[in-house]
C-alpha cells in the first residue's frame, strides 16, 4: 500500500503539471461555474421565494452550498475524459509496462482531481461571497463543510474513473457523463424544494447524495434550510452523506481496479 | 540462456460477430545479446505478441518466459528487467522531456536523484538536451519518437521490445533511429523489434521471423531467407518495346531459365548463375544484338522477394493498401 500511495503521488504531480500548462480548462471551468452561480441567483432567484425568509437574498445564500455540491458531482465527468484520455493516448501502456503499484494510476487520478476541484471550489466560494452567500457558523463548520465536499469529490472521482476505464472514446465519456449527470443534480434540492417534485421523484430526491450534501452544507454553515422535510436523508445529511462517500468508494474502487486489471485480457 | 522462449502462444479477440486468431501458435526463443525481427504486414500479429511478452496482455493459451521470468505469473519482477516503445509515442504531451523521464524513473522505481541523472545521461544519447525543458507538445515526430525510446531505457532494461519504432518517421528519422537501436545492440542489449519494412528487419535484425495470420511462416538469417527465394538475377530495361523479343533471345541463351517480360516497363528479369561474368555476356550480346538498352542490373533478391513467396501478397505497402481498401469500403472509421 506504500508504493502505491508513493507511485499514486508521482501520477498525481503529473496529473497536476498539466493545469498550468492548459491553463484554458482550469478557467473555463471556474467560468463556468461562476456563471451557474450568476444564472440560477438572478435568473431564478426572483421566481422561487423562500418561505419565512421575505429578502430575496436569502435564496442566494440557500442556493450556493447547492452550486458547490453540483460542481462536485459534474467533476466526475471531468476525471471520466481525462481518465480516457489516458487510456486512448497509449500512455496507460507505458504505465502498465513498468513495475509500479498497480492501482497507482487511478489514485493519481483520484488524488489530482481533488485537488483540481478545491481550487476551483475556493474561487467559487469567493464568488459565492459577492452574491450573498456567507457561513453563519464558525471556522471549525466552515472546515468541516469543506472537508466533506472535498470527501465527496474523492468519492466522484472513483465515478468518473470507472466510466473513463470503459467508454470507448474520450467524447463518449463526456456525452455519458453529462447524461447520467445532469438528472442526478437537477432532481435534488439544489435548486428546488424536494416537496415540488412528483411524490414518485421525491424519495429519490431526498437520498440523492447531492441533496444530502447541499442539506449538509446548508446546515453546517447556518444558511437557509426551509424545505427540510421529517425524511431520515433531510434529519441526518452528513451521515447520509458520509455513507454515501464510503459506498461509492467501495463499489466504483473495486470496479475501477477490476476493469483495469482486466486491460490485460 | 535462451532471453526470450515462447512456447504456443494463442491470443483470440471476440468481438460480438466475430473472432480473430491475432496469434495462432506462436514459438519464439531469442538469444542473450541478439536481436530478433518479427517482420509482417499490418494485422499479422506482431504487435499482439509484443504485447504479451512485455506482460500487456494475457496470452489466451501457450507459455513465454523473459528474461527466465514467467510473463503472466511473474510480471512484476519481469518488468524491472524490461523496456517497451511502442508505435506511437506514449509519452506525456503536457510534461517536458526532463519530466516525461523523471516520472517513468520514479515509477521504475529509481531514487529520485538516480532518475534525475539518468534522465540527463538519455537526453543527451537521444540528442534532446536543447529542447529537454520544453513540452512535449512542440516536438516533431522523430524527436517524440527518440524520446519514447529514451522512456523505454529509462532504468536500463536487459530486455528490449520495440514495436514497429519507424513506422510513420520521414527517412532521415529513421535513419537516425537505426542508429541508435544499432548502438544499443552493441551494449548487450537483447531486442526484439516488429516491423513491416523489410529493409530495416534487413539492417537491424540477426534472425527474422516472418509472420503472417497469427503463424510464423518462416525464420532464418536474411540471407537464409533470401537463399530460399533462389539465386541472383539479371534485370534489363530495353530502350524500344520493338526489342523486347530480340532482348528474350538474347537472355534465354545467356541466362538459366526463360526471361520474364513485364511489356509496359520493357523490363525483362532472367535467373542468372554466373553472376557478374554473366552479366558481362549479357551486355556484349545484347550490343552485338544491336539492342538499345535503358538500364541493366544485376539483382539480389531482397526479403520483398521473399515475403512475396512465402505469403503470396506482398509486404507492407501492398498490404496497406489492402486495408485501406477495405476500410473505405465497410466505412469503418480507423
Amino acid at each position: 500500500m506504500n508504493a502505491a500511495l508513493r507511485d499514486g503521488l508521482i501520477v498525481t504531480w503529473r496529473n497536476l503539471k498539466r493545469i498550468p500548462r492548459i491553463p484554458e480548462l482550469a478557467i473555463f471551468a471556474i467560468l463556468q461555474s461562476i456563471m451557474f452561480v450568476l444564472l440560477f441567483a438572478f435568473v431564478f432567484g426572483g421566481a422561487i421565494p423562500l418561505p419565512g425568509y421575505p429578502d430575496p437574498s436569502a435564496f442566494r445564500e440557500y442556493l450556493m452550498p447547492g452550486i458547490f455540491a453540483q460542481t462536485i458531482v459534474f467533476a466526475a465527468a471531468t476525471t471520466a475524459i481525462g481518465m480516457a484520455d489516458d487510456v486512448t493516448k497509449g500512455i496507460i501502456d507505458r504505465f502498465r509496462s513498468l513495475p509500479m503499484a498497480r492501482p497507482a494510476v487511478l489514485l493519481g487520478r483520484s488524488f489530482s482531481d481533488v485537488v483540481y476541484n478545491g481550487g476551483i471550489l475556493v474561487v467559487l466560494m469567493l464568488s459565492g461571497l459577492v452574491v450573498g452567500w456567507t457561513v453563519r457558523t464558525g471556522l471549525p463548520e466552515l472546515l468541516a463543510g469543506i472537508g466533506l465536499l472535498l470527501l465527496f469529490a474523492f468519492a466522484m472521482s472513483w465515478i468518473g474513473i470507472w466510466l473513463g476505464l470503459s467508454v470507448p472514446a474520450v467524447e463518449v465519456a463526456q456525452q455519458v457523463g453529462f447524461t447520467v449527470l445532469f438528472p442526478i443534480t437537477f432532481v435534488s434540492n439544489v435548486f428546488v424544494p424536494t416537496q415540488t417534485l412528483p411524490d414518485w421523484l421525491q424519495p429519490f430526491a431526498e437520498w440523492n447524495p447531492t441533496s444530502t450534501l447541499s442539506a449538509s452544507l446548508r446546515e453546517l454553515w447556518g444558511n437557509p434550510t426551509p424545505f427540510a422535510s421529517e425524511s431520515f436523508p433531510s434529519q441526518e445529511p452528513v451521515l447520509v452523506t458520509l455513507i454515501w462517500v464510503v459506498v461509492i468508494v467501495a463499489v466504483f474502487g473495486t470496479l475501477s481496479v477490476r476493469r483495469y486489471r482486466s486491460m490485460s485480457r | 540462456m535462451s532471453a526470450i522462449v515462447a512456447e504456443g502462444l494463442v491470443k483470440i479477440y471476440k468481438s460480438r460477430k466475430s473472432e480473430v486468431r491475432a496469434l495462432d501458435g506462436v514459438d519464439l526463443t531469442v538469444e542473450e545479446g541478439t536481436v530478433l525481427g518479427l517482420l509482417g504486414p499490418n494485422g499479422a500479429g506482431k504487435t499482439t505478441a509484443v504485447r504479451i511478452l512485455a506482460t500487456l496482455l494475457k496470452p489466451d493459451a501457450g507459455r513465454a518466459t523473459v528474461a527466465g521470468f514467467d510473463v503472466v505469473r511473474q510480471a512484476q519482477q519481469l518488468r524491472h528487467v524490461i523496456g517497451l516503445s511502442g508505435q506511437f509515442a506514449a509519452v506525456d504531451e503536457n510534461l517536458t522531456a526532463r519530466e516525461n523521464l523523471w516520472m517513468f524513473g520514479r515509477l521504475y522505481q529509481l531514487s529520485s536523484a538516480e532518475s534525475r541523472t539518468r534522465a540527463a545521461e538519455l537526453l543527451e544519447q537521444f540528442d534532446l538536451v536543447e529542447a529537454a525543458d520544453r513540452t512535449v507538445k512542440t516536438y516533431s515526430g522523430g524527436m517524440k519518437r527518440r524520446l519514447d525510446l529514451g522512456s523505454a531505457l529509462i532504468g536500463r532494461p536487459r530486455l528490449l521490445f520495440l514495436d514497429e519504432p519507424t513506422t510513420g518517421l520521414d527517412p532521415r528519422s529513421r535513419l537516425g533511429m537505426w542508429e541508435v537501436i544499432r548502438g544499443l545492440v552493441r551494449d548487450g542489449t537483447t531486442l526484439l523489434l516488429t516491423t513491416q519494412y523489410l529493409e530495416e528487419a534487413d539492417e537491424l535484425a540477426d534472425t527474422i521471423a516472418v509472420v503472417d495470420h497469427g503463424k510464423i511462416i518462416a525464420r532464418g538469417t536474411a540471407d537464409e531467407l533470401k537463399s530460399q527465394v533462389g539465386g541472383e538475377r539479371i534485370e534489363v530495361v530495353v530502350h524500344d518495346r520493338a526489342e523486347i523479343s530480340r532482348a528474350t533471345e538474347v537472355l534465354a541463351r545467356c541466362g538459366a531459365g526463360t526471361a520474364t517480360v513485364d511489356e509496359h516497363t520493357r523490363k525483362l528479369t532472367v535467373p542468372a548463375i554466373g553472376g557478374a561474368s554473366t552479366l558481362m555476356q549479357v551486355i556484349r550480346d545484347l550490343d552485338e544484338a544491336g539492342v538499345r538498352i535503358d538500364d541493366i542490373a544485376l539483382r539480389r533478391p531482397t526479403l520483398d522477394d521473399v515475403f512475396l513467396s512465402l505469403t503470396g501478397h506482398a509486404s507492407a505497402e501492398e498490404a496497406d493498401a489492402a486495408m485501406a481498401a477495405a476500410k473505405s469500403r465497410t466505412g469503418a472509421a480507423a
